[in-house]
């Protein structure tokens, strides 16, 4: 299975969504589909781009916020899943691709090469109440669906190959990634404080 | 020596008139008082985290959504979470707003805080994050304010260090 084909098969769900990639070649896979402003790429800080969605699912608690993160990056901030657990966001959906290599930094393999950690098993010991472990197309399109559609804390763990993309680029300087970002949710998102409580949290307009 | 229940509820008063919703922290003993207020206001969010550093992943999604957040952490929760301030916040302009306990400085009893006491600023200074003390809890209402506007004119952390003199009595 193919990062960039399971990240392909989930785009059209993606538009109304605040999604956070980790580095390299997650963001670029996302990105060459065609970017939007509701999607932001960490290119360095590895392992905090599940803390960024779970600091957007608690502050908007009625949009759903999809992490699409890699096993190097989750290594290095294990505890994120712990404290995920702990606040359980309903709207917070944390995808993690495992090739079982550092690819976008040398390719070394990682942790989990040969199946010697298990992520699925730390995220559930970690008390994340719903994780899948994928490894088919499949499976991962029948994964992310029901992640999409309940309302729960949901992780999925997706085997890939170690591949990535043959370039790497993209139209706009870094911080300009992050101010069209925080506009879009300005202006796509009401905030429950501001909003009457059958309007908490939802997407005004797109 | 114990941590002022009445000085810590300034500080979190200044929080709160700082207009501030949501907190991440890591628990530590001058915060004890802070965080038990946090943790009892129902219109305050509280984030306690594993590690600093994940609360500069946290404040970075909290300001993305609006949400006014500042965070607790001691100073050498501070040093765990260096890079995450400096590839997140400062490479994409997040403003940060740090209330750092000083732990390790003058007074200092215990050696296990020393080695981070003495290198707290110049590492502050190293990372061009400007940084007041807050000694008097009269004022520090009023810097907790003050730090807050900068961290988002500016787009960058700023730190304002708790002090013995304010959370010891």
């Amino acid at each position: 299975m193919q990062r960039a084909k399971c990240i392909e098969a989930i785009y059209p769900e993606l538009h109304d969504k605040l999604v956070v990639t980790n580095m390299g070649a997650c963001a670029q896979e996302l990105y060459n589909l065609g970017h939007r402003d509701n999607f932001f790429y960490l290119q360095h800080a590895m392992g905090l781009a599940s803390s960024i969605g779970l600091g957007l699912a608690q502050s908007l608690p009625q949009v759903k916020v999809v992490v699409l993160d890699g096993d190097g990056s989750v290594l290095m901030n294990l505890g994120a899943l712990a404290t995920m657990a702990r606040y359980k966001p309903a709207n917070l959906i944390h995808i993690i691709f495992d090739n079982g290599s550092l690819l976008s930094t040398g390719g070394f393999p990682s942790h989990t090469a040969e199946g010697v950690t298990d992520l699925a098993v730390i995220a559930r010991g970690a008390g994340v109440p719903h994780v899948d472990s994928v490894s088919t197309p499949y499976d991962f399109m029948e994964a992310a669906a029901d992640a999409f559609e309940r309302n729960a804390l949901s992780v999925i763990v997706a085997k890939v190959e170690a591949v990535g993309p043959d370039h790497y680029g993209m139209h706009f300087q870094l911080p300009e990634n992050a101010f069209l970002f925080k506009r879009w949710i300005a202006e796509h998102v009401r905030k429950a404080s501001e909003s009457p409580s059958s309007m908490q949290g939802e997407i005004k307009a797109l | 020596m114990t941590v002022s229940r009445e000085n810590s509820k300034a500080v979190y008063q200044g929080i709160k008139d700082a207009g501030v919703r949501s907190i991440s922290a890591l628990p530590e003993t001058w915060l004890v008082y802070l965080l038990q207020l946090a943790g009892n206001d129902p219109e305050m969010h509280l984030i306690e985290v594993a590690k600093e550093e994940e609360a500069i992943g946290i404040a970075a999604g909290a300001y993305f959504a609006g949400e006014k957040h500042l965070l607790l952490m001691q100073n050498h929760g501070f040093l765990a979470a260096i890079n995450g301030i400096v590839s997140l916040a400062q490479l994409y302009k997040i403003p940060l707003c740090m209330l750092i306990a000083l732990r390790g400085h003058w007074g200092e009893p215990y050696p296990w805080h020393t080695r981070g006491g003495i290198v707290t600023e110049e590492v502050l200074r190293a990372l061009q994050i400007p940084f007041e003390y807050a000694r008097d809890p009269a004022k520090v209402g009023k810097q907790i304010r003050e730090a807050y506007t900068l961290a988002h004119s500016a787009l960058w952390p700023v730190a304002l260090l708790l002090t013995r003199d304010l959370m010891e009595d």
